[in-house]
């Protein structure tokens, strides 16, 4: 058992107490929108921390494709599955401040929530791969494949969404620099760390759980 | 030269196979001309062309995984996987061949399913074909990507379209786009789609059939 994980739940912890500090009482209330506003700063991180989780499984499928890393093929499932989880977050918040905002729970002409229904669709079929299949180093090359093509997915899918519908999210990070006061800004940082490292903490924590369950088979084959 | 031949003596195998068995080119067919006919009824009266042009698009969607079912189908049945990864032949050639056997019965499925369509619903312009021979690319190469993935599992028949359809998204967008005739970029967006995927399932067919 590796010192990271007391440390990085720690962080977390302060991360987040901080972050939700300041979403409370720092940041300003939206003019227009006024308190719900605030879900911004869970949103839009959480968006952000989803596809940092599938990048890292596809680096890590990349790394076992490549150069053989051992382990990579069960921390790419690991990022994987957490960036599920917080794929479906994202479209849960988002779907709230749709509701609160536009008055709808389900907007199709939103494209980044169409978007992350597309990953969520296509990452839940990596689960239906992973457990049709069975283990395996022919398993692992499969699902980093797969893997590979959800990076690729992703700029084409918005693409695509982009080419067939309008735009009406709210676009906050243009050419220009973020569209947010310092104030605002400075608390969406800290929100983003949060969930990054709540991100990793998580990660470590199920990582650390398989391979206890590994283990735990071994010895059991080695009694047997 | 080498991998050229491969790739033609593969790919006639899986024609060949098809001429004498007459198994997958015949249910393609048929299904096309149901499921537009099941599109007639689903769709209301007075519902138009653009929608008789979605229902289109879904129908060549299906009609190409019915076709990716079957693909590796002989390949499983009589073990042959095993014997093609081992033959003295890039494996990247496997993926070609079998991508140019189902591009090749899917487009015979289409040369049937566009002038029927024409006939049912509404006519067919020629930027409509050129969307349709480019959507097939995409379609023939991520779909004989993921049939080989599919076969490898317990549940084959039932996983394939899990794994295909999300990546087929962009490929409706731009066939649809495309025909409703709202310019030349969804084409080019086409184009773009089979270039990179293509790619990226001709560079990791291998990983996907070797055992190690």
């Amino acid at each position: 058992m590796n010192v990271k994980l007391p440390v990085l739940a720690t962080i977390t912890t302060a991360l987040f107490a901080a972050a939700i500090g300041l979403i409370f009482f720092y940041a300003p209330t939206d003019a227009d929108q006024g308190l719900s506003q605030r879900i911004f700063y869970f949103h839009v991180p959480i968006a952000l921390t989803a596809y940092a989780a599938f990048g890292w499984g596809a680096w890590k499928a990349l790394l076992l494709l490549r150069k053989r890393t051992e382990n990579a093929d069960l921390e790419s499932y690991v990022a994987i599955h957490q960036g599920v989880i917080f794929g479906s977050l994202t479209l849960v918040t988002g779907s709230i401040w749709a509701k609160i905002s536009w008055g709808v729970w389900w907007a199709w002409s939103d494209d980044q929530l169409v978007l992350f229904l597309v990953l969520f669709l296509f990452y839940c079929a990596y689960f239906m791969l992973r457990y049709s299949v069975d283990p395996g180093p022919a398993r692992a090359n499969m699902c980093a494949v797969y893997a590979l093509f959800g990076v690729v997915l992703i700029p084409v899918s918005f693409l695509a969404i982009r080419l067939s519908r309008s735009f009406i999210h709210p676009v906050v990070f243009t050419s220009n620099g973020p569209q947010m006061t310092g104030s605002q800004f400075f608390t969406f940082c800290v929100s983003l760390l949060a969930m990054l490292s709540l991100f990793a903490m998580l990660y470590q924590l199920e990582l650390a759980g398989k391979r206890l369950d590994a283990r735990l088979r071994e010895l059991k084959e080695l009694l047997a | 030269m080498t991998y050229f031949s491969d790739v033609a003596a593969l790919a006639r195998k899986d024609l060949l196979l098809e001429l004498r068995a007459k198994e997958t080119l015949p249910a393609m067919l048929l299904f096309v001309l149901s499921s537009l006919t099941i599109f007639h009824f689903a769709l209301p009266h007075g519902s138009g062309r653009l929608a008789s042009l979605g229902v289109l698009w879904v129908a060549l969607v299906f009609t190409a995984l019915l076709g990716l079912t079957r693909a590796f189908v002989p390949e499983r049945e009589q073990g042959l996987m095993d014997a093609l990864v081992l033959a003295p032949c890039d494996r990247s050639a496997i993926w070609v061949a079998k991508t140019v056997a189902v591009l090749a019965f899917l487009g015979v499925a289409e040369i049937v399913a566009l002038p029927a369509f024409a006939a049912f619903f509404s006519g067919v312009d020629g930027r409509m074909v050129g969307a349709v021979a480019l959507a097939d690319l995409g379609i023939c190469a991520v779909g004989t990507l993921t049939g080989a993935m599919a076969v490898a599992g317990r549940a084959r028949e039932l996983i394939l379209p899990l794994l295909f359809l999300p990546l087929v998204i962009p490929v409706v967008v731009g066939g649809v786009g495309a025909s409703i005739g709202a310019g030349g970029k969804y084409l080019g967006f086409l184009a773009l789609y089979d270039a990179i995927f293509g790619l990226l399932a001709w560079a990791s067919f291998e990983y996907v059939v070797a055992e190690t």
